[in-house]
């Protein structure tokens, strides 16, 4: 091996400097790089995940025909229509919620045209690993809290611990009244009553 | 010391996780799958192999006293790449993963194998070094996240074993991952005694 | 009330060690001794809250506005590898005696992923200032508890047999599942 530097002050900074500003640089080119597919993989997850929720087969662009509600606290929602022969045949709506132990979760929620839920899915969530990343399969029809073809009305849907009826995942309380807070959030925008949606926020807190 | 001894040393003699219990926090964080545990190691085992590398050919320019903090550099460096590589292309396993894909920075294999290993070697043996470390680890955390999932979701790789109502949920919870660690560096330690 | 919550959240529902898994080196590397738990406790406190508060500004008020925000992980370890050395030197002048006491674990912190982790964590949790603190505070004692509680556990498992291939790590990794255990109990009080 060759003789090392010596530890004066001028080659500390300048190593220090040099060393920062090529990572930097590259970093930044990477970044440069990924930052399309990233937005492209959020993408094709938010269209897969219409057609996810939506039972049958539509034959319009619901991202065409999205329309937004804001929400009291400042958020929005987007409700992506699914037509067939001009027919409606159930809304994927996004919704999300701030109360999730780990921040925002955003769902996915599909509501056939008599406001039942049709199926769901999960966005994006930063809840603890393994406990939260259940939700993608808790609620379902084959999941121990299902809600598919429930509806929360003007009510909502609460998890038993509150005295509702829908088991909540284990060990994750808090994540699992996030979910439903996102929900209710979703069908009561849905059906069309603003004041209900921050009601469904207030309950949980 | 040969390369391929290198090799198998990171993979068997010095396994990071059963022999020296390095980078605790993934391996209980991430083991809830076959497969998170396999995703962990091989992104660990990415930035290991290219740090090392990287490390093995500038550690004569870096003055001595401002080393640890130059390899950090370098080693974050590498850990953002991936992060946003698996972001971009591989989404689902970075949701899963999330905020253990950044703490690979903190990883006491990395930052330890940079200093024990690359910055006094040449190129080619803190390459196999990287990647005989990083086999091990892949591999400890992949054996962890298959015992869990069987026993807590009677599931491998997502392929079902046996019905998952009869599956041990405390497996997949926090408490599981310490449980099973330990039985498991228990046998372990009695396979290396026997030997 | 909120921060109560973020208390409660932090300290017994979602340890930071027993639940979310960071800072899991330092749980079973220096917790044979209750004194030496406490120590690592007042160390890893004063660190984490320093660096969350840093970390923080450094976010709002560099990364976000120059949109640079792929940079956190590389800027956020400098900054708390900086941090470490600074209280380190500073300690050491200014009073020997806590010096004495929390210096040895000093330099541990900078790879104690509790510390980066928490300091990511109310970042993506896009929490206030004051929040953010409250969180980091009560992370620490979170860590401290567990920490204490297990060396405590440790003491006296000194003075039983335990079978040859569990003595170690394997009864110390038992003894924390069983921990955890008892640490699922707090889940749903939030």
């Amino acid at each position: 091996m060759g003789k090392k530097l010596e530890s004066n002050f001028l080659n500390m900074v300048v190593v220090l400097f040099g060393v920062t500003l090529i990572a930097s640089a590259a970093v930044g080119y990477v970044n440069s790089l990924t930052a399309g597919p990233i937005e492209a993989a959020k993408q094709a997850k938010q269209v897969n995940a219409i057609r996810q929720v939506i039972p049958g087969e539509f034959d319009n662009d619901p991202s065409a025909d999205v329309w937004k509600v804001k929400t009291p606290d400042g958020g929005e929602l987007e409700f992506y229509p699914a037509k067939k022969n001009g027919e409606p045949v159930g809304t994927a709506v996004k919704t999300y919620t701030n109360s999730g132990f780990g921040g925002i979760v955003w769902l996915m929620v599909g509501f056939n045209p008599d406001g039942t839920i049709s199926n769901y899915s999960v966005l994006e969530h930063k809840e603890t690993p393994g406990l939260g990343s259940k939700m993608d399969t808790w609620f379902t029809a084959n999941g121990k809290g299902n809600i598919i073809g429930k509806n929360p009305g003007t009510t909502g849907l609460k998890v038993s611990k509150d005295g509702g009826d829908v088991d909540a995942i284990t060990a994750a309380t808090i994540s699992s009244r996030a979910f439903l807070d996102a929900v209710n959030r979703a069908a009561s925008a849905l059906a069309g009553n603003a004041d209900a949606t921050s009601g469904a926020t207030q309950q949980n807190k | 010391m040969n390369n391929f001894k290198v090799l198998a040393n990171g993979i068997f003699r010095e396994n990071p996780t059963f022999a020296l219990l390095l980078g605790m926090c993934p391996t209980l964080g991430v083991t809830t799958s076959a497969i998170n545990g396999m995703g962990m190691g091989l992104a660990t085992a990415f930035v290991l192999i290219m740090s090392n590398l990287v490390i093995s050919l500038v550690s004569n320019i870096i003055p001595d006293k401002i080393r640890i903090p130059s390899f950090i550099v370098i080693i974050a460096a590498f850990v953002t790449v991936v992060d946003m590589s698996m972001a971009a292309y591989l989404p689902a396993l970075h949701a899963s993963l999330g905020l253990f894909i950044p703490l690979i920075v903190v990883n006491c294999i990395v930052l330890g194998r940079a200093e024990a290993f690359a910055s006094k070697n040449k190129v080619l043996p803190s390459i196999f070094d990287g990647l005989g470390m990083g086999l091990g680890f892949t591999l400890s955390l992949t054996l962890l996240g298959s015992i869990r999932e069987i026993l807590g979701g009677g599931k491998i790789f997502n392929l079902p074993v046996f019905n998952e109502n009869y599956g041990m949920l405390i497996f997949v919870l926090a408490p599981g991952a310490f449980l099973a660690l330990g039985y498991l560096i228990a046998i372990v330690n009695r396979i290396r005694k026997a030997n | 009330m909120e921060y109560i919550l973020i208390f409660i959240a932090a300290v017994f529902v979602n340890n930071i060690v027993l639940a979310q898994f960071l800072g899991i080196c330092p749980f079973l590397g220096v917790s044979k001794k209750v004194s030496t738990a406490l120590g690592m406790t007042g160390a890893v406190t004063f660190v984490m809250i320093l660096a969350t508060l840093v970390t923080f500004i450094v976010q709002k008020s560099i990364l976000d506005p120059f949109g640079i925000g792929f940079m956190q992980t590389i800027t956020f370890i400098l900054i708390i590898a900086a941090l470490v050395q600074m209280v380190e030197i500073i300690l050491k002048k200014v009073s020997p005696a806590l010096y004495q006491a929390l210096g040895v674990f000093l330099p541990l912190i900078t790879t104690n992923c509790a510390v980066l982790g928490v300091a990511i964590m109310v970042i993506q949790k896009d929490f206030n200032l004051l929040q953010s603190l409250v969180f980091a505070g009560s992370t620490a004692i979170g860590f401290g508890l567990a920490l204490t509680i297990f060396a405590g556990i440790r003491e006296h498992l000194e003075l039983v047999t335990v079978p040859k291939g569990m003595q170690g790590s394997p009864i110390a990794l038992v003894t924390a599942g069983l921990l955890a255990m008892a640490f699922m109990g707090f889940s749903g009080i939030v």
